[in-house]
């Protein structure tokens, strides 16, 4: 949530120059509390592509900035969420999408757990109605050594 | 010198650890007793081997001994001692110890509490311990030593990565481990069980205990992992969907569906192939995440060194150690028979039902944690997998275990009629839907079907809070319900009402957190105020600070509610002098039903107007969050510490509950026969 | 039996595909532009504000884009192959990417330059419609004007003797 805030430079010393730095957005930008919710929900979902593993609304990189500020820009310019997740798409690929899009390649991603789950449940209920049904029986060397621990005579409980 | 000794501790631990791994197991299927008894000493020999490995390294940390690499790369003077401490553990080397010290623990436990066992089955125990720990130890002697040297040392350390200067790290890292690594006892009591083809009641009954300890610590070391997060990430957030968090939380998952199919075997003597495995794939889900964390596979926010030679590594390893197992049990899990019917609704059955929602769950996040790079390997594609996938699917999938909590307890073994179960519950399910009712017409309406998901988790929590309270109830039905009488009743029932009540915690406290959590970011010049969750924050301004080995912009913010002063905050943005890395410290005042969450952001003053950005966040039932695995720990604490299991009871061929049933069984057919 | 052995396959999928993952890199991400058009730009020129740097310029021949700034070390690294390269007379263009006029122009004139043309893009826009991560970063455009090759961070010898030189070969004989 931290998107406001710029980076320090981790610049080696002795090195003059420093990166441009354009404004983050900032907390007063927003024409409305409804948009500003909606940008930060929007950020939310979409993955820094320079980071190891954090979300455009987390991250202080350069590159986050940038896209926060261009992200922005297309909202006040009118554009859907669709068209802005699209945008970056088109430039990023789909490694921006925290949630993936339900495609081919992600067929298996969305689908795998519920068919897991339904095919699980349905072994077992198969199982257990064939467990239901079926008595057990046990062998005669089961019955002397259960016999044997119970101390009484396996004739006794045949009769 | 004294780390001298600590190398050399560690290059006798492999030689011990063979002879541990070796020698019981040969002798353990010749009858040699004098071999199989080896394996105790060989045990407690490890243990003080690695205590000493540890305690050198500790003391190169301690005293600054920057000729260890290490040391060099993860401390420094300026440092506080008690990071210097925890540094120990805080990188790759340090840690991969940490664990392999456990490990000797868990093991020395065992030879210390196990007197009562068959000398061939824990002789066998021993030594897959010890099969393990060879494993661990050729990983940190050959890729990963700590012990490594530079030579001249370095006047001056790096630092340890200021995320980590955190007492967070002092006890996290041993809780999980504890956790992780207490799996493996699971798993070898499991293995030797199988190797002796004796899978009963018997087996059951010996391995619950250590699983539910080790289960118990890990869930202290997820919660505490979050709190961690939360704390020092300074996002408000405690739960990422991280791989590195996902690696913790599978293990929980299977650990959590383990204890429940052990308490059915151990009860009933059925399920038997299958608790088995859930002991091996626990275990392997805690090798598996070692892998994903080390092996550099997978993009982390918290990325270890990574180096693939490593990964290699721990593949083999892992290759070895779970395939062998898995191979065993393909071997001998077939042959296993279980007896002993049930009913399709039985407490049998709603156990069965829990543990496949369990897997199934863990499975999900194995696949989600793994796609990206399944996808790459495949097809070249890269894509991510983040909350928004794991959250709407972990829902969809625990929603219907939450469900099952209340019934699980209260329906019979064997079978139960389900109206009656039904009106046992009129209470429960009414109170529950009213809840989900009344919240959809009362709350007010948001986007993203948020409304229904409070609805949905109000109802959860509703359902399973009265629903407990029934089952305490319905134990009453043929009794007096009196002090004397609770008391009677065993403290692992008191853990498990324990544990099933943290659920209903967890669900309340992530309900209402997602939907009143309010956070705002501004821009304040000293003096203001501003009103966020019904509180007032003053803004006094901004000062520097120094620490022991950082600057501090310190600000100062008092907060009160309405004319009542609360308390006065200070979150700090903090540049640590070796490693210059802006860190934030947010300042955080919390209690049982809210927090508050302040983190400082950037000075913005053009005209020297002392203006700064802050966030701040109201955080209703945050701690709720963590209550609930305290409260699960406690649980399996009480569940552990059941007077049953410490009995020294003489062996006995079957449980008796077993062998009541199969004498049931021989009635009934006789009796058909007539 | 048989139903036993189902752990040990899924688990040796699992390791095949977690050996393949250890000589992937997780950090490497493929761009969506090869095959696509360059994205349409103009960028004021370093050396001369006034003056224009379009995408129009890149067409009609073989070229390579570098995207690149005088605060980026691994550049440094790079440049003095794009030196020889651009004396072999690989016609180079570079996107100054978030950098000042100043300081891009004092690191030309001290290290040189082996730039064709240089588009100042002092706030990171178009290197964002280029799908800019990290610079350096490298593409080959066609003479059509179509992406036909991502080069994240700096090209090496290697690299430009295995991958780029052949495929710049291969692009000079299709029909502009």
């Amino acid at each position: 949530m931290r998107y406001l805030w710029p980076v320090l430079l981790l610049l080696p010393l002795g090195l003059a120059h420093a990166i441009v730095e354009v404004q983050d957005v900032q907390p007063d930008e927003f024409s409305s509390p409804e948009q500003k919710l909606h940008f930060r929900a929007l950020i939310q979902d979409l993955r820094c592509t320079v980071c190891q593993n954090q979300n455009l609304a987390d991250s202080h990189a350069s590159l986050a900035r940038d896209l926060r500020r261009q992200i922005l820009e297309l909202m006040q310019q009118g554009k859907s969420d669709e068209q802005i997740i699209q945008h970056l798409v088109n430039r990023y690929g789909e490694f921006v999408l925290y949630k993936p899009r339900f495609e081919p390649a992600t067929y298996v991603l969305w689908v795998a757990p519920f068919v897991a789950l339904i095919a699980a449940l349905s072994g077992l209920i198969v199982l257990i109605r064939r467990r239901a049904k079926v008595t057990a029986t046990f062998s005669d060397a089961e019955k002397q050594a259960l016999a044997k621990e119970l101390n009484t005579p396996a004739s006794s409980s045949t009769k | 010198m004294i780390t001298d000794i600590g190398h050399f501790a560690l290059v006798l631990t492999l030689g011990v650890a063979l002879l541990q791994a070796s020698l019981p197991m040969a002798g353990s299927f010749t009858g040699n007793r004098a071999w199989m008894a080896l394996a105790r000493p060989a045990g407690q020999t490890q243990f003080v081997l690695v205590a000493i490995a540890f305690a050198a390294l500790a003391y190169a940390f301690l005293t600054d001994n920057f000729g260890l690499v290490y040391v060099a790369q993860n401390s420094n003077t300026q440092m506080p001692w008690i990071y210097k401490f925890s540094a120990v553990w805080g990188a790759h080397e340090g840690s991969l110890l940490l664990w392999l010290f456990i490990l000797s623990v868990w093991t020395l436990a065992i030879t210390l509490f196990s007197r009562g066992l068959p000398e061939e089955y824990i002789a066998r125990v021993l030594s897959v311990m010890g099969m393990i720990s060879i494993g661990f130890t050729c990983f940190l002697l050959f890729t990963s030593n700590p012990f490594q040297e530079i030579f001249p040392a370095p006047l001056q350390g790096r630092e340890l990565n200021p995320l980590l200067q955190d007492p967070g790290l002092a006890i996290h890292p041993p809780m999980l481990y504890t956790g992780y690594v207490g799996f493996s006892v699971a798993f070898a009591f499991a293995l030797a069980a199988l190797i002796s083809g004796r899978l009963d009641a018997t087996w059951a009954r010996w391995s619950r205990p250590w699983t539910t300890v080790a289960w118990m610590f890990l869930t202290i070391g997820i919660g505490l992992g979050s709190w961690w997060a939360y704390n020092e990430l300074g996002w408000g957030g405690w739960w990422f969907w991280d791989p590195v968090e996902n690696a913790s939380f599978m293990p929980w998952l299977v650990g959590t569906a383990l204890i429940h199919s052990l308490a059915v075997t151990e009860k009933r003597d059925t399920f038997k192939a299958w608790t088995v495995l859930l002991a091996i794939i626990a275990f392997s889900l805690s090798l598996l995440g070692t892998f994903l964390v080390r092996s550099g596979v997978l993009t982390s926010v918290h990325a270890f060194a990574t180096d693939p030679e490593r990964g290699l590594f721990i593949l083999i390893f892992l290759g070895v150690v779970i395939g062998g197992s898995l191979s065993l049990y393909a071997w001998r899990g077939g042959q296993i028979r279980s007896i002993g019917h049930f009913e399709l609704f039985s407490r049998e059955s709603l156990m069965l039902m829990n543990n496949v929602l369990l897997v199934v769950t863990a499975f999900f996040i194995l696949l989600g944690t793994l796609y990206p790079l399944i996808l790459d390997a495949l097809t070249g594609e890269k894509i991510s997998v983040g909350p928004p996938y794991f959250n709407l699917v972990f829902m969809l999938l625990m929603t219907p275990l939450v469900l099952l909590i209340v019934l699980g307890p209260l329906v019979r073994w064997k079978g139960q009629n389900l109206w009656e179960t039904v009106k046992t519950l009129r209470v429960p399910l009414g109170v529950s839907t009213a809840g989900f009712v009344l919240a959809l017409l009362l709350l007010p309406p948001s986007k993203h079907g948020r409304l229904a998901m409070t609805a949905m988790g109000i109802m959860l929590g509703i359902w399973v809070f009265s629903g407990l309270i029934v089952s305490v109830r319905e134990k009453f039905r043929h009794r007096k319900l009196s002090l004397e009488s609770l008391k009677a009743l065993p403290v692992s029932y008191y853990g498990m009402l324990l544990g099933h009540f943290g659920i209903a915690v967890f669900v309340t406290g992530v309900t209402v957190l997602n939907t009143y959590q309010t956070d705002d970011d501004m821009r304040v010049t000293p003096g203001q105020q501003v009103q966020i969750g019904g509180y007032n924050f003053r803004f006094e301004g901004v000062a520097q600070q120094r620490g022991p080995n950082y600057m501090a912009q310190r600000g100062t913010i008092s907060v009160s509610q309405g004319d009542k002063y609360i308390t006065t905050l200070y979150p700090e943005k903090r540049v640590y002098m070796v490693q210059t890395m802006p860190m934030t410290e947010a300042a955080i005042d919390d209690s049982l039903l809210r927090d508050l969450y302040i983190s400082l952001g950037e000075p913005v003053g053009s005209a020297g107007d002392g203006a700064w950005l802050m966030r701040i966040y109201y955080k209703p039932f945050q701690r709720w969050i963590w209550l609930a695995p305290l409260l699960m720990a406690i649980g399996g604490f009480l569940a552990a510490s059941d007077r049953r299991y410490r009995q020294r009871q003489k062996q006995v061929l079957q449980d008796t509950v077993v062998a009541q049933q199969l004498l049931d069984e021989l009635l009934a057919t006789s009796a058909a026969k007539g | 039996m048989a139903r036993s052995v189902i752990p040990l396959v899924i688990f040796g999928l699992l390791v095949a595909v977690l050996y393949k993952g250890l000589y992937l890199d997780p950090r490497e991400i493929p761009s969506p532009l090869i095959g696509k058009p360059a994205p349409e730009f103009s960028l004021p020129r370093l050396n001369d504000p006034q003056a224009q740097f379009s995408k129009q310029m890149l067409l009609g021949k073989v070229t390579l884009v570098n995207a690149w700034a005088s605060w980026c070390i691994t550049c440094r690294d790079e440049h003095q192959l794009l030196l020889s390269l651009a004396k072999e007379g690989v016609p180079i263009y570079g996107i100054n990417y978030k950098d000042t006029r100043e300081d891009a122009q004092t690191y030309l004139n001290q290290l040189g330059n082996p730039y064709v043309m240089n588009g100042h893009d002092f706030t990171g826009r178009v290197g964002i419609d280029w799908g800019v991560v990290a610079t350096p970063e490298s593409f080959l455009v066609d003479k059509k004007g179509i992406i036909r090759y991502k080069q994240p961070g700096a090209i090496t010898p290697e690299v430009w003797a295995k991958s780029i030189a052949p495929l710049i070969a291969k692009l000079n004989q299709e029909p502009g």
